[in-house]
């Protein structure tokens, strides 16, 4: 490791947010203070730099233990407002997904679907409070008699309740576009013939895994925000890359770092986890994830004064080189490109729309920086850190 | 020059009669046709752009309505539901009239509801269906009508 001028801990840290000195700015914010004094002034000047996305969020769900019956049961099915759950755990321990569709939904049966309900607007309205309607089928053992159960329950009335994703949070994603002579229907939005429009999901450089593109300050045990409550990031997530192709600055210009993240869902909030249907394609669910990243020297602070000018993505077609696995793209284009509404492509302007909220995305880093301001919020430090190579 | 969309909607007695010509003639104003389910014997609906002054609009509306025409302002039929729309913007790549459009540079999502043709096309794209459109899609889409560029 490098020798650096600017050496703080995360203890230092965490010990002038508990005296409530610790200054505490967004990414967005960030940019424009790196610029202006350069990373080694801006290091010492900045100890924690806020974060934050909001967008769909598939691989995404929630433990849930629903408490034992009289007689009892043991869950061999189970179902939450006719979502199906996985019940191939212990007697009442399920498993809700935000992309399971609802038993009797027609599907894409009459192109395109509209996926009206599915797992994730379950757990959008546990989390509101709202009641839903649990059935479960046991096929009877000695000890688990019962076969089969009809309730409702609310969130508040659960035993236990855990959103539990296994990828979320995605360093980077493909720009979208669908270079066919049809409309098609993607979980990348709707894509228009002939390239007319393309799509794109990030936050850019709000999003928590551009700030810290090589893991350094984030890991096992990292505290962040996670639906509107506090999360835990707990392992990395399902497709963790971090091996993908890399700009100069750190910012991979593939998919690359995903996060797992839990947390107990009782403090969550609807306003942070939506329920989500793409048209022809599915449900899933939208989920806000903040990050706080320490500024411990000032590589951190060079890290998280990325702006979008500087992270790249690639333009793919998701008509036939995506779902044929072809490893092809129209070329890179920036976030700052992205966001400016157009993209030159093939040489044609084409304009872009994203699916990532940006105005949510910075409502979460103003909120983190809110907690930990008021000294609420403290930087845990990884047991390990993510796997960079 | 004053422009406006409006949602007509004709009584099956008076399908027969042309009522867009004398607006065209007595009121001078140009109109465009967004979508037409016109037939005869049957309710008609008609998606109507008028431009022209606005004394001689409010006074074409008035005549439409005296022939017995229900007219209502498209705007008031379309609605965004601001406590599920999460401003994403995945509405602005397919609206055609750029009634959905981002501000920048705080990339907020914003709905002119006096730019919208209430085509629909949000209402499906829209990821949470925070677009509500009140306008009868059923009529417009289930008879005979065609949308014509006029």
């Amino acid at each position: 490791m490098p020798p650096f001028e600017v050496n703080k801990t995360f203890d230092e840290i965490n010990a002038k947010i508990k005296a409530g000195e610790a200054v505490v700015v967004t990414a967005e914010e960030m940019v424009g203070i790196v610029r202006e004094n350069g990373p080694v002034a801006a290091a010492r000047k900045i100890d924690v730099v806020t974060t934050g996305t909001f967008s769909p969020m598939c691989s995404s769900g929630a433990f849930i233990n629903f408490g034992h019956t009289n007689p009892t049961l043991r869950a061999s099915k189970a179902w939450l407002n006719n979502v199906p759950a996985y019940a191939g755990l212990a007697a009442v321990d399920i498993y809700i997904g935000a992309t399971e569709p609802a038993e009797d939904d027609p599907l894409n049966k009459v192109f395109p679907g509209g996926f009206r309900y599915g797992g994730g607007h379950v757990i959008e309205d546990l989390v509101a409070g709202r009641p839903v309607r649990l059935k479960a089928w046991g096929y009877g053992t000695d000890c688990y008699p019962r076969r089969d159960l009809e309730k409702e329950i609310t969130l508040q009335d659960l035993p236990y309740a855990l959103l539990c994703n296994p990828r979320n949070c995605y360093q980077n994603y493909n720009c979208a576009i669908n270079l066919s002579d049809r409309t098609i229907y993607t979980y990348m939005g709707t894509l228009r013939p002939h390239g007319k429009n393309a799509t794109y999901c990030s936050a850019g450089e709000l999003s928590p895994l551009m700030n810290d593109p090589l893991y350094k300050t984030i890991g096992l045990g990292t505290r962040i925000f996670l639906g509107g409550g506090i999360g835990y990031i707990t392992w990395h997530g399902t497709q963790h890359k971090p091996g993908a192709l890399r700009a100069d600055n750190g910012t991979p210009r593939r998919a690359a770092g995903t996060l797992m993240v839990q947390g107990d869902l009782k403090q969550m909030s609807p306003r942070w986890l939506k329920g989500v249907s793409m048209q022809g394609y599915g449900n899933t669910m939208a989920v806000g994830v903040g990050i706080p990243i320490p500024i411990l020297n000032e590589e951190m602070a060079a890290y998280t004064g990325v702006a979008d000018d500087e992270i790249f993505t690639q333009v793919v077609d998701y008509a036939h080189d995506y779902p044929n696995g072809i490893a092809h793209n129209y070329g890179e284009v920036s976030y700052a490109q992205l966001k400016s509404g157009q993209i030159e492509v093939n040489g044609k302007m084409v304009p872009t729309a994203p699916l990532s909220s940006v105005v949510r995305a910075r409502e979460i880093a103003e909120t983190l920086k809110k907690w930990i301001t008021a000294g609420d919020f403290l930087i845990e430090k990884p047991i390990r850190t993510l796997p960079s190579e | 020059m004053y422009t406006r969309i409006y949602v007509l909607k004709f009584p099956k007695q008076i399908t027969d009669q042309p009522i867009i010509c004398n607006l065209v003639k007595k009121y001078d104003l140009e109109f465009n046709i967004l979508k037409a389910a016109i037939l005869l014997q049957q309710e008609g609906l008609l998606v109507l752009q008028l431009k022209g002054y606005k004394t001689n609009v409010d006074q074409g509306l008035a005549y439409l309505r005296q022939q017995g025409v229900q007219v209502e302002s498209l705007a008031s039929t379309i609605r965004r539901d601001d406590e599920k729309c999460y401003q994403c913007g995945a509405c602005t790549g397919i609206c055609p009239t750029g009634a959905l459009s981002i501000h920048r540079p705080d990339m907020a999502v914003i709905f002119d509801p006096d730019r919208c043709t209430g085509c629909g096309l949000c209402v499906t794209v829209c990821p949470v269906r925070a677009m509500e459109v009140s306008l009868n899609q059923t009529v417009l889409n289930s008879q005979a009508g065609t949308a014509i560029a006029g």
